[in-house]
């Protein structure tokens, strides 16, 4: 049974008071969800939200296939977002991918075995300065060559 | 040379604190705003010439003045939505001097009379999104914000909105819809925004970098501000430039600079001494100009609408002579598919088929006849949608194409590119 901590509980009811509609407070709490729920939201936490939010599932099931940072399948420990969009694809990000999901036997959005990674390939991040980058968790991280994007991985356990 | 209003301070990492901020002159402006008349301000930023930041480039005094007097709640809303591909000056402001949006926002908030804003920051900007909280809550705590501010009996309230993930609520009205807590999909215009946005109120939407803006205008006079820039283009502006130059990042030119200056002045030319091909000088929506093309072109609204592009947001992508524009297309393409939000048939059915179109030059499986068809497709897209995204999507094609043709016709009859070195990616 999903159920969120009591501090995440604080903050759900913190946001439904937070704005002019109770509404906009599902996109923080899927947020939360997705924070105590190792990446993800699945449907049992979405029909939780929807009895602690007092917000029918189907409303919050709206929202939720709306958005692409949510994600409705589980995802590894690391999930390695790896920009694609012009700036990043010209610093060679597409063969970057490749050469990750071939290292390490996966196909893009698919968990690694060891649970450690996801791999996806996303839109500009709004780094492209930096190129090429990706995002991994929160963190951006840009200037990138294939070794130390390699050895950054490595790193990760 | 570059003029350095907003990003003044960006080298400085204490500006984005109060204290950093107030040592540079931060909240000098606002007092002198409350004093003034709300009308008296708006009237100044008509008069500086101001266009909006975010993309179409509409006046933003002018936006201002559609408010309705019905005595309603009215809102601002800052667009920080930043999702038109690589642009990334508003992340770097908000990062390094979210002071300065605030304070021009609260001045501008002043001036329509709003008692509450939005900024309304893209999901992926989690760094800039603590910045800017932790910078409204320095302002609340100086009494910047909340009940009777310096004094003045003027009452405003502030707060960030986070998106999850989707371009499509960079659209003012998605993005209305998405803070209001449901799916970010755009209506219908008329009504705008101005007369009737967020909760059914009327409501302002402004790019981060045009709220700065303001203050700079209310800060120097706007005849002061307007002696930058050119007649229709008044002002400074950023511009973020990314691809094969030496020194990418952002930049902060009058509008009307010369592009090739920029690239080869601020951004130290083309990396490894190779050939300019061709730029893409707005955002990805704006269509592709070729190198003969960027010696004439300046950075201002006018210039580059004569070329058939446009400003855009104000990114810039360069591209060398080992670039290849069929590649390029499909990357452009693939976003647009990605991000339509489905409602109208031309725009979900046609950036599927550009897509596939472009796709299919690349895998070997099109034939020269499907290069007019993509323009087709193109062409019947404009236009006819709810919202613009239709026609960003559209437009670089009609652009690319017909100026690389050749390129298209060699990667079909030939089965590679016909620019040495680059493979299918
Ligand atoms: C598909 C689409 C995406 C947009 N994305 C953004 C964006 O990320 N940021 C932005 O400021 N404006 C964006 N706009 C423009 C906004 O709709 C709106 O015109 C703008 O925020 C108004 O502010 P301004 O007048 O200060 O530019 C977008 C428009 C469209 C059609
Ligand atoms: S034009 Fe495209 S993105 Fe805009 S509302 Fe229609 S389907 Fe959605
Ligand atoms: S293209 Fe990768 S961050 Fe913008």
């Amino acid at each position: 049974m999903f159920e969120l901590s009591t501090q995440g509980q604080e903050f759900v009811k913190k946001e439904l008071q937070r704005y002019e509609t109770v509404e906009s407070a599902i996109i923080p709490s899927l947020y939360q969800v997705q924070k105590e729920n190792d990446g993800w939201v699945s449907e049992e936490a979405i029909g939780y939200l929807s009895d602690f939010m007092g917000i029918p599932a189907a409303r919050i099931n709206e929202v939720f296939h709306f958005y692409t940072m949510f994600n409705k399948k589980p995802v590894g420990k690391y999930h390695v977002q790896v920009c694609c969009n012009v700036a990043c694809a010209m610093a060679g990000t597409r063969e970057m991918t490749k050469t990750f999901l071939d290292e390490y036997g996966v196909k893009e959005g698919e968990v690694t075995e060891d649970g450690r990674f996801t791999f996806t390939k996303v839109e500009c991040l709004g780094a492209c300065d930096k190129a090429p980058m990706m995002q991994i968790n929160e963190d951006y991280h840009e200037n990138l060559t294939p070794e130390s994007a390699r050895q950054l991985l490595k790193e990760l356990k | 040379m570059e003029v350095k209003l907003l990003s003044e301070h960006y080298g400085d990492d204490n500006f984005k604190t109060l204290e950093g901020y107030k040592v540079k002159g931060g909240y000098e402006v606002l007092p002198k705003a409350l004093k003034m008349k709300p009308e008296e301000i708006i009237a100044e930023v008509k008069a500086s010439g101001l266009r909006g930041r975010g993309g179409a480039g509409f006046p933003t005094g002018v936006k201002w003045g559609f408010l309705p007097n019905n005595g309603e709640t009215r809102y601002l809303l800052c667009n920080a939505d930043e999702g038109e591909p690589c642009t990334f000056k508003d992340r770097m402001m908000m990062e390094k001097a979210p002071h300065q949006l605030i304070e021009g926002m609260i001045i501008s908030a002043f001036a329509i009379n709003s008692p509450k804003s939005y900024i309304y920051i893209r999901g992926e900007y989690t760094y800039a999104a603590k910045v800017v909280e932790k910078a409204i809550k320095e302002a609340y705590d100086a009494g910047y914000l909340g009940k009777n501010i310096l004094g003045s009996g003027f009452d405003h309230d502030m707060d960030i909105y986070r998106g999850a993930g989707a371009y499509i609520c960079g659209e003012e009205t998605g993005m209305i819809s998405s803070l209001e807590g449901k799916k970010g999909q755009p209506k219908l215009k008329p009504p705008f925004p101005a007369v009737q946005g967020y909760l059914k109120k009327p409501t302002i939407v402004n790019n981060v970098e045009t709220l700065a803006a303001v203050k700079y205008i209310i800060r120097d006079g706007a005849d002061s501000y307007k002696k930058h820039g050119t007649e229709k283009s008044a002002g400074t502006k950023l511009f973020s430039v990314a691809g094969d130059v030496n020194k990418p990042g952002n930049y902060e030119v009058p509008l009307g600079y010369p592009l090739l200056d920029l690239i080869n002045n601020e951004c130290g030319g083309i990396k490894e001494g190779r050939a300019l091909k061709a730029a893409i000088p707005g955002g990805t929506s704006a269509p592709i100009i070729t190198a003969e093309e960027i010696e004439k072109a300046t950075l201002d609204y006018e210039c580059l609408a004569e070329m058939g592009t446009m400003l855009g947001s104000g990114s810039i992508v360069v591209m060398d002579d080992t670039r290849c524009m069929v590649d390029m297309m499909k990357v452009i393409s693939h976003f647009y598919h990605h991000e339509s939000c489905g409602q109208c048939t031309p725009c979900r059915e046609g950036t599927g088929w550009l897509h596939k179109l472009v796709s299919s030059v690349i895998d070997g499986t099109a034939s020269v006849s499907d290069i007019d068809l993509l323009c087709e497709v193109a062409n019947k897209m404009k236009g006819r949608t709810i919202c613009a995204l239709s026609d960003a999507a559209a437009l670089p094609v009609l652009g690319i194409v017909p100026k690389f043709r050749e390129e298209f016709e060699f990667f079909i009859k030939e089965g590679y590119s016909k620019v040495k070195g680059r493979a299918n990616a």
